[in-house]
């Protein structure tokens, strides 16, 4: 093992660490841009796992739209709402509380242990390509009908967005 | 090696949705719950890369399946986010506590007697700016 694959495990920890410190602050901290930014965090590390995983463009297209679009989205949502004073979020420390990390626990300590004994079967590996070309041309002929639905779901989703917004306030 | 390894993007992708769905049953805010819910969906990405990275014939297929995910979650926080905003112009606030208007609750009892909640409950939203 070189000095370059030791850099490299290294690097794919911080990242595996960004991912879940990144997470555990987005939904443990009480101010809510201190929780788009935890998500933010998360979301790099991710993509930094694509990376790891081969794809470079899903690692780019992840910062784009998670880290470029959807945060700037929340952001915007959570100044709407209050003022500086106010963006912390109240009773955080609710109910749920007892429920909800046992119930956490016990799910992550079954999915480790069913990620542990499942037995994966190897894959007859013809020709693997990771390219761009390829996941381009599975987009356009294959998966065309994917394609242009999930391209009508975001038209109408921004449509819907706008005329939701604009709906006239009920007078009180 | 863990980077080469299936099962270590499985369990980082098990700790997100786990995450995710703790924010989602814990948190109080809009918002809040609409991040967890991002965490949730960026974790099932990763699970469909990683079985595409080492499992699938085909390796072009996975990345396909995850911008179509990326796009849902784009849609899905538009919407969530407009939202927002509606609930904002018709009840001046966002805490997801005081939107209790479809609750059946009657007006000369005390509030909180005839459920199970034990939330502190606010006046009714919007009669503060009639």
């Amino acid at each position: 093992m070189s000095w370059a694959d030791i850099f490299l495990e290294a690097v794919f920890y911080v990242f595996v660490l960004l991912t879940v410190f990144g997470g555990l602050l987005a939904v443990r901290t009480q101010i809510l841009m201190y929780t788009v930014l935890g998500a933010a965090v998360a979301f790099l590390g991710v993509a930094g796992l694509f990376m790891f995983l081969g794809s470079l463009f899903l690692s780019m297209m992840q910062i784009l739209i998670y880290l470029g679009a959807i945060c700037i989205v929340l952001v915007f949502g959570i100044m709407v709402g209050h003022t500086p004073r106010q963006v912390a979020e109240q009773g955080i420390r609710g109910q749920n509380l007892l429920l909800a990390v046992p119930a956490c626990f016990a799910a992550i300590v079954l999915l480790r242990s069913a990620v542990g004994r499942t037995v994966w079967p190897p894959v007859p590996v013809a020709e693997r390509d990771f390219s761009l070309y390829a996941v381009g041309e599975k987009l356009l002929e294959q998966y065309g009908l994917a394609f242009e639905l999930i391209s009508v779901l975001l038209l109408i989703s921004i449509i819907g967005a706008i005329v939701v917004v604009t709906v006239k306030e009920d007078p009180r | 090696m863990l980077s080469q390894d299936l099962k270590t993007y499985l369990v980082v992708a098990a700790l997100l949705l786990i995450i995710g769905v703790y924010g989602v049953v814990q948190r109080r805010s809009f918002i809040g719950m609409l991040i967890s819910a991002e965490l949730i969906l960026a974790g099932a990405g990763l699970n469909f890369m990683a079985f595409n990275r080492f499992l699938a014939p085909e390796p072009a297929v996975g990345q396909v399946f995850t911008l179509i995910i990326m796009g849902i979650a784009a849609a899905e926080t538009a919407i969530g986010v407009s939202f927002i905003l509606a609930v904002y112009r018709q009840f001046r606030t966002i805490d997801p506590i005081q939107l209790n208007e479809l609750q059946e609750s009657i007006p000369g009892q005390t509030p909180g007697a005839d459920d199970d909640t034990v939330m502190p409950r606010g006046e009714e939203p919007g009669d503060q700016d009639i």
